[in-house]
């Protein structure tokens, strides 16, 4: 099981998502001029600010070279993982629906979150598993200006309908504004998948708050192998 | 001044040379020099690049030690931290762009610290700040609160997006600091021992290779018209300064910082600098001095912002997210092949000659000619004149309405906790990303000191710290106070100082009681540095900080990097599990003078500090430390402004658990109190401060054990933890409740900050 990690000029994250992912298999950093994935079995698209975020967040790092095949890669039903950044680049290329809109603060914010887990049924949140019949929940630091999930009514009924909402903040935790406290969403197919607070800094209880984002990377993992096996 | 008229003396005055240098400048050229010249002697000489009002006194500051694997005099220090590792660290002030231009002002601080670390082969891993603005709440708080609310975002702007994390940091409100706000920014970087750089341009014949953004009017005249002069007495003045101020870009200097990092990991340069303050001309004379060789250097060859720049404004331009490398000519095309992945110009510009001159010219064309150490040795250097001061400097604060020594011990301690220089911090480090590079084991308000992660399982911890009315109203007691507070944030995580840099943020030193400030400040930050074995390492010093109503309070910034051998170890300030004990340690002596109550009861500033046992002091940090590195506390937390009831305040709040705390004849024995009149020893108990004194926890046992280890060390166990108030009593003769508080209204007090930036 391998991982790609997409690598754009101003990328800030992506060292950590390589070492979150090579905590659960192998994982290589992909430059963003280059349009071979190395043969990666699955994506992640970091979070920091590709391209400076000029123009807008994502705007330009959807049309790089590394990008157009990873829209090739995610039509054919190959898993992408968008963080922050990420998530916005995914946005921008229609990989998933809606957009991010600046922070209802209107400030940068870093904060260890509660999100409750939706679907611990998906190929991102497989790891999660309920406890005690309780929803599960996960601790995640999220740290962003843009984080605000935004879509119109048609389209959050789909989401809801679909069950595409994958998190959600808890209650209290949503800082941003974000609409339906939306803070993860998958595309239709279920192998897109972009949130804005961080996994990949939530992997080491020495250093992350709690290693509850090491449960992405580890249902990605079992997601691929069980595709794979 | 226009490039055609040949300069005259009044020029060379207006650059901000006094006519004596200017005729040392004629001397040392042998005639007049042409504007090109005169413009760099002229920011080359200026006190923020020749601390010529400094220099002497930094002198005599300790810069050896075991650690100590690079010193002053480099981009940045750097200490072994073992593993083959060392830890690059600088502090630097960007106080008058910031006072002009809060965002920009900060935001090109923090990028300027960031190149200081990465220009000698380190990459950046944590930025820290330390802010001071004017007081709030009064007539100054408008302007307070927008300093404060453009410098705070233009830090996270810039360290954000570039993905170092801001782990720490400090910040004080002073009516002193109204006009003169200071924004300091320290940078730590992390690099394998053998992969250091020094800055020395060596070799004839080898290139000089510019490479980052391209070069633009802007800054011109930061170091000699902004840095080194006071601002403008009417605040509005200023306004036509703004162009002196840089406009910073994270994402160009975000592809500069990888672009050197691979440059020199793949072993194509021979020395890298960085451009800061006076760009070209100082990055280029002071590579050629270091090197004792010359520098031909042709502006035809700079990529420009805008066409028509005189070879004047190329050489003087501060424009940021640029560095400059001495490349053999083998390599240069590989050099400039990877800038173009990196998408920053690469430029040869220059090449290193053995004819020890900096020689400038336009497209082959000969424009300026001047002896390397005549631009960068010759400044004459200044004795300061120092004089105390006969009257108090500073007018007292304005007193709190309806506080008094007689107000309720609950009330005093409400107001100090909500009062600006004490309260929670959370509203400012929320805007900076504190975790990125997963390295932060002690996020802001977890510990007294950041603490990060090594590869080998120990850990770096770092603070920085300054009370600067202390400093005001002592300069050498209050200076040693900063060192020792910096040192006693260490001790809390477990670490022990590896070494300190610093800021001497002043007025102007031709003032005798500004000079007065600055040498007994210096020799208090010698004195302690060398007691705690923590060797300055590099630093800087911003001086003519004052405004309309006089200088700022005299802020010698330290900054203190140490270590402690098991990451997982770090200690934390909170109160942890119900049923511990809590107990006061160190030789603490709690007085009102200079303190936070004092400044909201309105009081003026002492003349002078109670003297401070220093070894004493370090007692009692080896005495946390090592309890903590043992294992043995849950919690430490060293007792600073508000005093012992704030400290406990703090713990409460940052474990989400309440204490109950019990002063008996024990405390009175082992603390003698500098009581005030005429109310004695409660309130200067709960409220008085002074340094060496920790609040520690852990369970009965182990606070045994640190006692037993450390037996010369005062040690008075004074309450448990448990419940969910805050609750402090008086036992013995004078048994009584001194108050009760829940974590609730603790909280709410503590959060006042929060309406700072609604």
């Amino acid at each position: 099981m391998k991982f790609g990690v997409l690598q754009f000029p101003g990328s800030c994250d992506e060292v950590d998502a390589l070492h979150a992912a090579r905590r659960v298999g192998d994982a290589e950093l992909i430059w963003h001029a280059d349009r071979d994935l190395k043969g990666a079995d699955a994506i992640v698209v970091p979070g920091g600010f590709s391209y400076g975020d000029y123009l807008r967040a994502g705007a330009i790092a959807r049309f790089s070279p590394a990008m157009e095949s990873v829209i090739a890669f995610a039509r054919d039903g190959g898993l992408v993982l968008g963080i922050c950044n990420g998530f916005q680049v995914l946005c921008e290329a229609r990989l998933l629906p809606g957009a991010l809109l600046v922070n209802a603060n209107l400030r940068f914010t870093f904060r260890q979150l509660q999100l409750d887990v939706v679907h611990a049924d998906t190929a991102f949140t497989r790891a999660c598993g309920a406890e005690d019949g309780q929803p599960p929940q996960l601790s995640i630091p999220a740290k962003h200006s843009w984080g605000r999930y935004y879509a119109d009514a048609d389209t959050l009924a789909a989401l809801e309908r679909d069950g595409q909402v994958v998190l959600r903040y808890a209650a209290g935790q949503n800082f941003n504004g974000s609409l339906h406290d939306i803070a993860g969403v998958r595309n239709q197919a279920g192998n897109v998948f972009g949130l804005m607070p961080h996994p990949e800094h939530a992997v080491d209880e020495l250093v992350g708050g709690s290693a509850d984002g090491l449960k992405i990377f580890e249902s990605m993992r079992l997601a691929v192998e069980g595709a794979l096996a | 001044m226009t490039a055609t008229a040949p300069p005259t003396v009044e020029d060379a005055l207006a650059l901000g040379l006094t006519r004596a240098e200017y005729e040392l400048v004629c001397a040392k050229q042998g005639c007049a020099p042409n504007l090109l010249e005169l413009a760099m002697y002229s920011l080359l000489w200026s006190e923020h690049c020749a601390y010529k009002h400094s220099k002497k006194l930094l002198r005599t500051l300790p810069t050896e030690g075991e650690h100590v694997v690079m010193g002053p005099g480099e981009n940045a220090g750097a200490v072994d931290v073992g593993g083959g590792l060392v830890c690059a660290f600088k502090v630097e002030s960007h106080n008058h762009p910031s006072a002009v231009e809060p965002f920009q002002g900060a935001a090109t601080g923090v990028g300027g610290i960031l190149r200081d670390i990465f220009a000698i082969g380190a990459r950046p891993i944590a930025v820290l700040d330390s802010l001071r603005f004017g007081d709030v709440g009064g007539d100054g708080d408008q302007r307070s609160r927008y300093l404060l609310d453009g410098a705070v975002s233009g830090i996270g702007h810039y360290g954000n997006s570039i993905g170092v994390p801001t782990v720490g940091g400090e910040v004080y409100f002073e009516a002193p600091y109204e006009h003169n706000c200071l924004v300091n920014a320290m940078a730590l970087g992390l690099a394998p021992r053998e992969r250091l750089v020094r800055s020395a341009a060596a070799g004839p014949g080898n290139v000089l290779v510019l490479f980052g953004a391209s070069t633009g009017r802007d800054g011109i005249g930061g170091a000699s018209v902004l840095a080194s002069a006071e601002l403008d007495s009417d605040g509005d003045g200023d306004h036509d300064k703004r162009p002196t101020v840089q406009v910073g870009d994270p994402f160009e200097e975000k592809k500069l910082l990888e672009c050197s990092l691979e440059l020199l990991q793949r072993g194509l340069i021979v020395s890298l600098q960085d451009l800061g303050a006076a760009g070209l001309t100082s990055s280029a004379a002071e590579m050629a001095s270091k090197g004792g060789v010359g520098i031909d250097l042709d502006v035809g060859n700079v990529p420009l912002r805008e066409p028509g720049m005189e070879p004047f404004e190329v050489m003087v331009s501060e424009s940021q997210e640029r560095m400059l490398c001495v490349v053999e000519p083998a390599n240069v095309d590989a050099v400039l092949e990877l800038c173009a992945k990196w998408e920053v110009n690469g430029s040869a510009i220059g090449v290193v000659t053995d004819g020890r001159r900096m020689r400038v010219l336009r497209d082959g064309e000969l424009v300026g000619d001047m002896p390397v150490a005549a631009l960068v040795d010759d400044c004459p250097l200044y004795d300061l004149q120092p004089r105390k001061p006969s009257e108090p400097l500073y007018p007292a604060p304005p007193a709190t309405p309806g506080l008094t020594l007689q107000t309720a011990p609950r009330d005093i301690l409400l107001a100090i906790l909500s009062s600006p220089n004490v309260s929670s911090r959370r509203p400012l480090f929320e805007q900076y990303d504190s975790i990125v590079q997963s390295r932060t084991v002690r996020r802001p308000e977890q510990a007294d000191a950041a603490v990060l992660a090594l590869p080998d399982g120990s850990a770096l911890a770092v603070s920085i710290d300054c009370n600067g009315r202390r400093v005001a109203a002592d300069p050498y007691t209050g200076t040693v106070a900063a060192v020792l507070e910096c040192a006693a944030n260490l001790a809390c995580v477990g670490a022990q100082p590896l070494g300190t840099t610093n800021n001497l943020n002043f007025g102007n030193p031709e003032k005798p009681h500004v000079a007065w400030q600055l040498s007994e400040s210096v020799r208090g930050l010698g004195d302690a540095c060398r007691a705690l074995a923590a060797p300055i390492v590099g630093g800087n010093v911003s001086l003519y900080n004052e405004g309309a109503t006089g200088p700022i309070y005299p802020t010698p910034v330290i900054g203190m990097v140490g270590r402690l051998p098991d990451a997982r170890r770090a200690g934390r300030l909170g109160f942890a599990d119900a049923g511990d004990h809590i107990a006061l340690v160190g030789p603490f002596t709690p007085s009102l003078a200079a303190g936070e109550l004092a400044k909201l009861l309105g009081r003026q500033l002492p003349d002078g500090l109670p003297e401070i046992d220093v070894a004493r002091v370090a007692a009692a940090h080896a005495a946390v430390r090592d309890a903590m590195r043992a294992g043995l506390l849950a919690s430490a937390h060293d007792i600073a402004e508000g005093g012992l009831a704030v400290a406990l305040a703090e713990c409460c709040l940052a474990g989400g658990i309440g204490a109950q705390v019990e002063l008996g004849e024990d405390l009175w024995e082992a603390i003698p109190l500098v009581a005030p009149a005429p109310d004695g020893r409660v309130i200067a108990a709960l409220f008085g401060e002074g340094p060496g004194g920790f609040l520690v926890s852990g369970s009965p046992d182990a606070l045994r054990e640190l006692a037993e280890r450390a037996p010369d060390v005062p040690f008075v166990s004074i309450g448990r933890v448990g419940d969910d108030v805050l609750g402090i009593v008086e036992a013995g003769a004078t048994a009584g409740t001194m108050l009760t508080l829940t974590l609730d209204e603790l909280a709410v007090a503590h959060g006042a900050l929060a309406k700072l930036f609604s």
